[in-house]
C-alpha cells in the first residue's frame, strides 16, 4: 500500500493551499479530488482575499485568472415593495495596486491553483471519492479509503478539506452531525453581458469591479442575505437563508433568486443577460460556538470543513486558505523536529489559528447566529423601517418635515415597543462589539 | 404560502435553469437514495421537496417521495433538512455528477 507524509481531501482554496505549502517544504502529499479536475465542484460568490493568497503565493498576481478587483462596495437592503436603501464605498485607493480583493470564478482559479500544487510537487489525483478515513485499532487516522480498486492510502496526517458538506469527519465520528441551522443554502446564476454594457452599468472601467451585498425582506423574513458581483463580463447573482427557516416555509430557492432578480433595483442590471449556469452551496454559518473538533490523532480539518466562515463580512475563502496554511506550517514545523503527528501534537494548529484572525473575527462574532435566530425580525422589521422612513423623508409633499420626523418616528414606535427597540439595540451591541 | 410571496415570485421552471449546467450521470447508480420510502409517504413536511435548489424531490401520486438525481447540485441541502434522518446521501462516483463550470 502507498503511503504519503500527507494525504490532502479535497482540492478547494483550503486543500489546495495546504497542498501547496506542504509540497514546497519537501513533504511527500497525495491530494485528492473527485472532481473531473479542480472546481468542477466548487461554488463560490466568488471574492478572493489578497491577503490570503499573498501569505501562500506572494507573486499570485502575475498567473492567477482573476476576473475584476474590488473599487466599489454597496450595501443594501431591499424589500417587496421594490425599495432599495443603501451605501456605498468606492475609495481610489482600492483602484492602486496592490489590489485587496477581486472577484474571480472559481472553476478557473481552482484550477490555476491546482496548477501550482502540482508545480511544488504534490501528486494531485481526479476523479477520486474519498469514502472513508482509515484507523488503526487505537483509533488513530492511519489513511483514507476510496472508491477506486486496490484504493486504500496511508499516510502520516491526513487533512480534511472536503468542503461545507463534511460527511467524512462526521462518518469518522470525530465530529458530531451537522445540523441545518448552522447552514445556510446559497443559490446562484452566472449571467453573461458584453462587457462595455457591463462596464457602463456599473459606473466602472479597466479592471475595476463592484460588490453589491445585500440584506432585507428579499429573504422573505428568512435570516440570509444576497449578493451580486461583477466579473468581467459577466454577473454572479445569489441568495442565500439559513436551512434551519427554509425548511419551515415553501418557498424554493429558486423563487427566492427569481425574486431577487426580479426586484426594481436588480433587474435593470441583469436586463438581458444571458444566464450559462446555476448553482447551489452550503455555507457553513454556525459560526464560532459550531466549530467542530479541529484536529486529532493523525488528522486535521480546514476550511468549510471545519466551518470557517465569517458570515458578518460573507468571508470564506480567505479563512479557507489561511486555516490550510496554517495546518501545513504546523505539520511542516512538527516534521522538522521530528515529533509525529499526535493530537498533543496537532494542537499546535489550533494555537495557530487562535493566534490569527480567523478564531479571532469568529469569536468576535460568535453571538450573531444565535441573535439572527432568535430575532428574526432584526433583518425583516428594521430594514423595511429604513425604507419606509427614507421614502417619506425623500417625498416632497407640502408635509412640515417635523409631521414627518413624527410620523415615522410613530411608525417605529408601532411596529416595535421602546423596550423591544432597547433590547434589539443591547442584544445588538453585544453580537457585535 | 404568504399571498404577497406566491404574487411576486411566480413559480420558476427550475429544468430550464439545469438545462444550463454541465452533468456526467451516473446512469443506473444514483447517489442518493431514500432508506424508507413508507417514512417519506408518512412524513406530512416534507422539507426536500421545498428546500432542493434542483426540484429532485416531487411529491408522487399517492403521497410519496419521487426521487430523481440526475440534475442534483451535490449540495447536501435533502439529507440536513430531513427530519426523519431518511436520506441515504453519498458523494458521486468521482467524475461523475455536476461538472461546474463557473462554479
Amino acid at each position: 500500500m502507498e503511503k504519503f507524509d500527507v494525504v490532502v481531501v479535497g482540492a478547494g482554496p483550503a486543500g489546495n493551499a495546504a497542498a501547496y505549502t506542504l509540497a514546497r517544504a519537501g513533504l511527500s502529499v497525495l491530494q485528492l479530488e473527485r472532481g473531473e479536475s479542480p472546481g468542477t465542484k466548487n461554488v463560490q460568490g466568488a471574492i478572493l482575499y489578497a491577503d490570503a493568497l499573498e501569505k501562500i503565493i506572494p507573486d499570485f498576481r502575475d498567473s492567477a485568472p482573476l476576473e475584476r478587483h474590488v473599487a466599489e462596495q454597496r450595501m443594501w437592503l431591499l424589500d417587496e415593495n421594490q425599495t432599495c436603501t443603501g451605501v456605498s464605498h468606492r475609495d481610489a485607493r482600492f483602484s492602486q495596486q496592490p489590489y485587496n480583493r477581486y472577484t474571480i470564478i472559481r472553476a478557473r482559479f481552482d484550477r490555476w491553483f491546482s496548477e501550482q500544487v502540482k508545480s511544488a510537487g504534490a501528486l494531485v489525483i481526479c476523479e477520486t471519492t474519498v469514502t472513508g478515513l482509515l484507523k488503526d485499532d487505537a483509533g488513530k487516522v492511519i489513511g483514507v479509503r476510496t472508491e477506486r480498486a486496490q484504493g486504500d492510502i496511508l499516510a502520516d496526517c491526513v487533512i480534511l478539506a472536503d468542503g461545507a458538506n463534511a460527511l467524512l469527519g462526521e462518518r469518522a465520528g470525530l465530529r458530531p452531525a451537522i445540523k441545518a441551522e448552522d447552514m445556510a443554502l446559497v443559490v446562484k446564476e452566472v449571467l453573461f453581458l458584453p462587457k462595455e454594457t457591463l462596464e457602463a452599468r456599473f459606473n466602472i472601467s479597466g479592471t475595476q469591479g463592484v460588490v453589491i451585498e445585500i440584506a432585507g425582506n428579499v429573504t422573505h423574513g428568512m435570516v440570509g442575505t444576497g449578493f451580486l458581483y461583477t466579473n468581467k463580463d459577466s454577473i454572479a447573482i445569489g441568495i442565500g437563508c439559513m436551512l434551519g427557516d427554509m425548511k419551515r416555509q415553501q418557498l424554493t430557492p429558486c423563487q427566492l433568486l427569481e425574486g431577487l432578480k426580479r426586484h426594481s433595483a436588480v433587474q435593470p442590471l441583469i436586463d438581458g443577460a444571458e444566464m450559462k449556469e446555476y448553482s447551489a452551496h452550503l455555507i457553513p454559518e454556525g459560526g464560532y460556538r459550531a466549530l467542530p473538533q479541529l484536529y486529532g490523532e493523525g488528522w486535521l480539518v480546514v476550511g468549510d470543513s471545519a466551518g470557517f466562515v465569517n458570515a458578518v463580512h460573507r468571508e470564506g475563502s480567505n479563512l479557507a486558505m489561511t486555516s490550510g496554511r496554517i495546518a501545513a506550517e504546523t505539520l511542516i514545523a512538527l516534521r522538522q523536529a521530528g515529533k509525529p503527528f499526535t493530537a498533543a501534537n496537532l494542537a499546535g494548529y489550533k494555537q495557530g489559528l487562535d493566534d490569527s484572525f480567523v478564531m479571532a473575527d469568529l469569536k468576535k462574532y460568535q453571538g450573531v447566529p444565535e441573535l439572527l435566530n432568535q430575532n428574526p425580525h432584526i433583518l425583516d422589521l428594521y430594514p423595511r423601517f429604513v425604507g419606509d422612513a427614507a421614502r417619506e423623508i425623500l417625498t416632497v409633499d407640502g408635509v412640515p418635515k417635523r409631521d414627518k420626523q413624527k410620523k415615522i418616528l410613530g411608525e417605529l414606535a408601532r411596529r416595535r415597543s421602546l423596550l423591544g427597540l432597547l433590547g434589539d439595540a443591547y442584544k445588538f451591541w453585544r453580537a457585535f462589539r | 404560502m404568504n399571498m404577497l410571496a406566491e404574487a411576486l415570485l411566480p413559480s420558476v421552471n427550475v429544468e430550464e435553469k439545469l438545462f444550463q449546467d454541465r452533468y456526467r450521470v451516473d446512469v443506473g447508480r444514483p447517489h442518493i437514495k431514500l432508506r424508507d420510502a413508507a417514512v417519506c409517504t408518512a412524513c406530512k413536511a416534507k422539507p426536500c421537496t421545498v428546500c432542493c435548489p434542483a426540484g429532485c424531490w416531487r411529491v408522487a401520486e399517492g403521497g410519496g417521495i419521487e426521487l430523481v438525481v440526475d440534475g442534483c447540485l451535490e449540495c447536501g441541502t435533502c439529507r440536513l433538512v430531513c427530519g426523519e434522518g431518511n436520506v441515504d446521501w453519498n458523494y458521486p462516483r468521482g467524475g461523475f455528477g455536476i461538472l461546474f463550470k463557473f462554479g
